[in-house]
């Protein structure tokens, strides 16, 4: 039986398995659309930085001894005010006031990490918050994803239409009456929020890769945001349960013979699958200019996903 | 107060707060701190795996700094930058995370590498890293002009016959050399902290690229030995000061440059009032 090559007996039995399941695929559809926004605005860092403060929201949450979910969103929200405050918006220099604030905040994770093991001796405090695992969630963080996950959901159909304005062009928007500063900083906590919830499936060091990862992929196929953001979702659900899977399957694996983590796979597949569409959209390209047989004249025609610069003049 | 240490310690951080001084004033230049943040991680992920194979961590440092560096130049040709670079760091990061989960070390070891651990630098280590720190000033010295100039506009680089790809990919060897020798003194997180905050402030206080640059680095080595010197005195992680002092110092900068910006103004102002 195929099924039973693929899938270790006892799988969908298991409670922990069936609970990674739900809050994965949440937290993989929320990540799948705000990420196509976060792509399409050129926020990656911003959005690794967010994620990567989490750490400070989860071993605060520790110090206190509240679920680290609580730590992320917190820190997520003040931490996108405080991006905003130092200018995170413009082009010019954001990528350093985001840096300035990343270290900042590293910084005090260490101390807090510190503390946490100092004081609490729980030292594996440092590797469930930097790595996560989908398997150990459980009691109260599973209804409090999928409440936020839906609420992240409704925020993206409420900011939709300005949001996808003022990231394809800042000057359109703002005669246009949209609140642009307000739409971006608003658009930050939705990032801040959805990383959160990425956080708790693969940890906050990881958690970019769902965010970025999907959304990237599915602007390689399609050119239409919605849609996009429909197969972003497809596939960063697959990717979750592709890990979640694999990782169940692993635990007789060698070397330790106690299971590779869930993080791992989860990662592997969306950078492989990322890869293979690259390849793919490059080679169908190559194919179809090789058919036309108009090597001389190359239509240059732009990838909305290649584009470096939102030519926005407003700084 | 300074017992644990050794000259060795101080030796090996002057050495890495002077090239993040110099190589930092090109990540600002650049705008490249997401690379800077990137290439240190995934080289973290590298020290894992050297400790699961037995070999020296620097080896493993090198090889996966090096592997995230090209690989973020090469898949950033057709896609985005940014998407790429973050795609990268994950990647490294997970193969990380499954080489602790095979390892039998858990917490001290990995804590240090993440945010630095200024006991853990030993005799043996100072050669290595003023090797590498040579080589990294020494390159910077070659590529000088051309990574200036592609810096500050690609475009006339370009024009100027500056292959500005190949220059790319140099910097960002550049950055993964850095990251090799420093992400064992002050943690694979904090490291570009270092890379980023003392040549940002020193930017804003001067303008002309050879005085930021010297300013960069005393910032930086300023920087590092206060976190020496706080972190043995308190025992807390040395990255915490090194992201405080940091923050505090480009803070200082932008004040300083938006207070001289206003006086400019006013004595503009004043003059023109006078004629």
């Amino acid at each position: 039986m195929l099924s039973s090559i693929l899938v270790e007996p006892g799988f969908f039995g298991s409670q922990p398995v069936r609970t990674a399941l739900v809050v994965g695929a949440v937290v993989a559809l929320v990540s799948g659309c705000v990420g196509v926004f976060t792509v399409i605005r050129g926020q990656s860092f911003a959005g690794e930085a967010l994620s990567d403060m989490g750490t400070l929201g989860g071993s605060g949450a520790y110090l206190v001894g509240v679920s680290p979910l609580w730590g992320y969103v917190g820190v997520g929200m003040v931490v996108a005010g405080t991006m905003e405050l130092f200018g995170v918006q413009r082009r010019r220099g954001r990528d350093v006031a985001t840096g300035i604030v990343l270290g900042a905040m590293l910084g005090l994770s260490a101390l807090f990490l510190y503390w946490d093991t100092v004081d609490h001796s729980t030292t594996g405090a440092t590797i469930t918050i930097l790595f996560g695992s989908l398997f150990t969630v459980s009691g109260v963080t599973v209804p409090a994803t999928i409440v936020l996950g839906i609420v992240g959901l409704g925020a993206v159909a409420l900011l939709y239409r300005p949001l996808l304005l003022t990231s394809l062009n800042t000057d359109l928007a703002a005669a246009r009456g949209i609140p642009v500063r307000r739409v971006g900083l608003a658009f930050l906590v939705l990032m801040g929020v959805s990383v959160s919830l990425s956080s708790v499936a693969v940890g906050t060091i990881l958690g970019t890769a769902l965010l970025i990862g999907p959304a990237a992929t599915a602007l390689r196929l399609t050119r239409r945001p919605g849609l996009a953001m429909l197969v972003a979702g497809g596939i960063g659900i697959a990717v979750t349960w592709l890990g979640i899977l694999l990782s169940y399957d692993s635990y007789y694996w060698p070397p330790a013979k106690k299971g590779w983590p869930v993080s791992f796979f989860v990662v592997a597949a969306i950078f492989l699958f990322y890869l293979a569409v690259d390849a793919w959209t490059w080679w169908r390209s190559r194919s179809i200019r090789a058919s036309r047989g108009d090597r001389a004249v190359r239509v240059h025609r732009p990838d909305p996903e290649a584009r470096d610069e939102v030519p926005c003049s407003r700084v | 107060m300074f017992s644990g240490l050794t000259v060795s310690t101080w030796e090996v951080a002057t050495v890495v707060a002077v090239v993040a001084g110099v190589v930092g004033f090109f990540v600002v230049m650049r705008g490249s701190s997401f690379v800077a943040h990137a290439v240190p991680q995934s080289a973290f992920a590298g020290a894992a795996g050297a400790s699961l194979l037995g070999v020296s961590t620097v080896l493993g440092l090198g090889v996966f700094a090096l592997l995230a560096a090209l690989a973020i130049g090469w898949l950033g040709r057709r896609g985005r930058h940014d998407v790429v670079t973050a795609l990268s760091v994950v990647l490294m990061l997970g193969l990380g995370s499954l080489f602790l989960s095979w390892s039998t070390e858990y917490g001290p070891q990995i804590y240090s590498l993440l945010f630095g651990e200024v006991l853990g630098v030993s005799a043996n280590e100072v050669g290595v890293t003023a090797l590498l720190g040579v080589v990294s000033i020494a390159a910077v010295l070659v590529l000088y002009r051309p990574l200036l100039l592609s810096s500050v506009s690609p475009d006339i680089a370009e024009a100027r016959g500056v292959r500005t790809f190949r220059i790319e990919l140099l910097f960002l060897v550049l950055v993964a050399l850095t990251a090799t020798m420093s992400v064992p003194v002050v943690g694979a997180l904090l490291m570009f902290t270092l890379m980023v905050g003392p040549p940002a402030a020193a930017r804003s206080f001067v303008s002309r690229p050879i005085a930021a640059i010297v300013l960069s680095v005393a910032l930086a080595v300023g920087t590092v030995w206060i976190s020496i010197a706080a972190s043995c005195g308190t025992n807390w992680p040395i990255g915490f000061f090194v992201g405080a002092i940091s923050a505090g110092a480009y803070l200082v900068g932008r004040t300083w440059s938006w207070w001289s910006v206003r006086r400019t103004a006013a004595r503009m102002t004043g003059r023109e009032r006078q004629f």
